[in-house]
């Protein structure tokens, strides 16, 4: 397996925030294989944690595992769709139900779960998959906005147009998840597909940051300080704490430093070319 | 638990809990709060509740519904807002105001929880779940309730402001010209050689080092590798450039 950290670079933080004694969020990423996952976890005592960090875990093991085996950016025969759509649904199906049965089989990590959001790096490309209001956003130029539609109540109602994007920041509903890991046996994450640029930067974030900091904030931090990811990572934490840090906050930063496209086979090129 | 509080030329009439998910206004007795006045209409206004959120509408009633003075048609009410029928005050209490106020731990507040998509029933009873304490009233919630219900807060606790400050250019080119620093972070220097931001927070104003080889004189004395406070008449020397920050 070819490693990627020449190309792409990456940086993560995680914090308690300022009023909430244990920190429930759990973030992994390597630059090598291109993979970052982070999970906010939710439910009784520490299970938030709990949930969080084996989804964290078995998806960053799962993946890894399985993209030696097919390299994620290989057609599939039967979807046409790449190979990193099946190995992410697949490894957080997994982790789901591995969430669900010791939510099941422990007393004390009843009714826990976690959000996820991941982003995998491949060919130049990158599949997203999320589940619950985790965000993935990008600043490509001087544009800046969320990859990520949150499955939450105030999402729909704002699909329905049943409320304002006005009324949806001084909602009192903003805590409420329409999907998560590890509730039930089956789970639905969205999965979707973007092209990558060269000085594109990436943000994987929990909620802890987007509801205490305005896009427009974050997006000023990533264009001003994205030639220093860790400044970067500090500095959205310190304005979300800033801001009252009501919730743990969580940051994976991405920057695509160079191109990186899949090294394809000498059939895959001859057949190119015939094709081509 | 919300409430209004029903008022008329600054006589409090009574206090009405919105224990149910769809609360109706108007003149006619089937009415959930009926306010018998001939200037209010018959069905005049609808509250509706989703979630921890307060939805007021007006059902096109002849003299209209105004929340704090201003004509509404459908509107997120908020914690202290103002309704108005006629000459009738209705003031809206916020379920978490009270709970605030009797010192509920700020932890409990918040946490996330899960709800079934498409269990959002404005119409359905009310069905408190036996893990949630408290009212949870128009959404389903059943076996997925991880935690107490969202109690309201007030939104975003408004973080202190830092005094207005700004920096004036002592030397090279743009030599005494002013930039006020109104922003959360203002950059700068010269991209590629050296970069450094000041950032606006509530305990005041900090430098920090970006990029380039070597970091910013504050006085002349080079800041470290963290965030640096400004004090007053700093001079700030970066890029070859002097500038001195002041507060106003």
């Amino acid at each position: 397996m070819k490693t990627l950290a020449h190309a792409i670079e990456m940086y993560g933080l995680t914090d308690a925030g300022m009023v909430r004694s244990h920190n429930e969020d759990a973030i992994v990423f390597e630059a090598d294989s291109g993979l970052a996952i982070l999970a906010d976890g939710m439910g009784g005592y520490n299970a938030g944690e709990v949930a969080s960090g084996i989804a964290t875990t078995l998806l960053a093991q799962g993946v890894k595992a399985a993209i030696e085996v097919v390299p994620p950016h290989v057609p599939e025969a039967l979807s046409g769709k790449s190979a990193a759509h099946r190995i992410l649904r697949l490894e957080i199906e997994k982790a789901n139900l591995a969430i669900f049965q010791t939510a099941q089989s422990q007393p004390q990590c009843a009714g826990m779960g976690t959000t996820l959001v991941s982003a995998l790096f491949y060919d130049n490309r990158m599949t997203s998959a999320h589940v619950g209001d985790s965000r993935l956003y990008r600043l490509r130029g001087a544009e800046f906005g969320p990859l990520t539609r949150d499955h939450s109540l105030l999402q729909e109602q704002l699909d329905n147009g049943l409320i304002t994007p006005d009324e949806a920041r001084r909602s009192q509903n903003k805590n409420l998840v329409t999907r998560a890991v590890g509730i039930d046996p089956q789970l639905d994450p969205e999965l979707n597909d973007f092209e990558v640029q060269v000085g594109d930067v990436y943000l994987l974030c929990s909620d802890g940051l987007n509801d205490m900091v305005d896009d427009a904030d974050i997006g000023a931090v990533l264009s001003t300080v994205s030639g220093n990811l860790p400044l970067a990572a500090e500095q959205l934490i310190q304005m979300a704490n800033d801001n009252g840090g009501r919730d743990n906050v969580s940051v994976i930063l991405i920057r695509i430093n160079r191109s990186f496209a899949a090294e394809r086979s000498l059939w895959a090129r001859l057949f190119g070319w015939l094709a081509g | 638990m919300a409430k209004l509080i029903l008022s008329l030329d600054g006589m409090v009439l009574r206090e009405f809990k919105l224990e149910k998910n769809t609360v109706t206004i108007g003149r006619k007795p089937h009415n959930d709060l009926q306010i018998d006045n001939l200037a209010v209409s018959g069905e005049h206004a609808r509250l509706s509740m989703i979630g921890a959120d307060v939805f007021l509408e007006d059902l096109d009633s002849t003299n209209g519904t105004q929340v704090n003075g201003q004509p509404v048609k459908r509107q997120l009410l908020q914690d202290g807002d103002l309704v108005e029928l006629g000459k009738y005050k209705l003031k809206f209490m916020a379920e978490g105001a009270a709970k605030a106020a009797a010192g509920a731990p700020q932890e409990d507040f918040e946490k996330t929880m899960v709800i079934r998509p498409g269990g959002v029933k404005p119409t359905a009873p009310a069905a408190p779940p036996a893990a949630a304490p408290g009212p949870t009233p128009s959404y389903r919630a059943g076996d997925t309730v991880m935690e107490l219900p969202p109690a309201a807060t007030p939104a975003a606790a408004p973080a202190a402001e830092a005094r207005a400050a700004a920096i004036k250019v002592l030397s090279g080119a743009n030599a005494g010209k002013a930039l006020d620093l109104v922003k959360n972070l203002t950059s700068l220097g010269k991209p590629g050689v050296q970069v450094a931001i000041i950032t606006k927070r509530p305990t005041g104003y900090f430098i920090t080092h970006v990029e380039g080889p070597s970091r910013p004189l504050v006085n002349g004395r080079q800041i470290g590798v963290q965030a640096e406070e400004l004090s007053d008449r700093d001079v700030i020397e970066l890029a070859g450039v002097k500038m001195e920050f002041f507060y106003k």
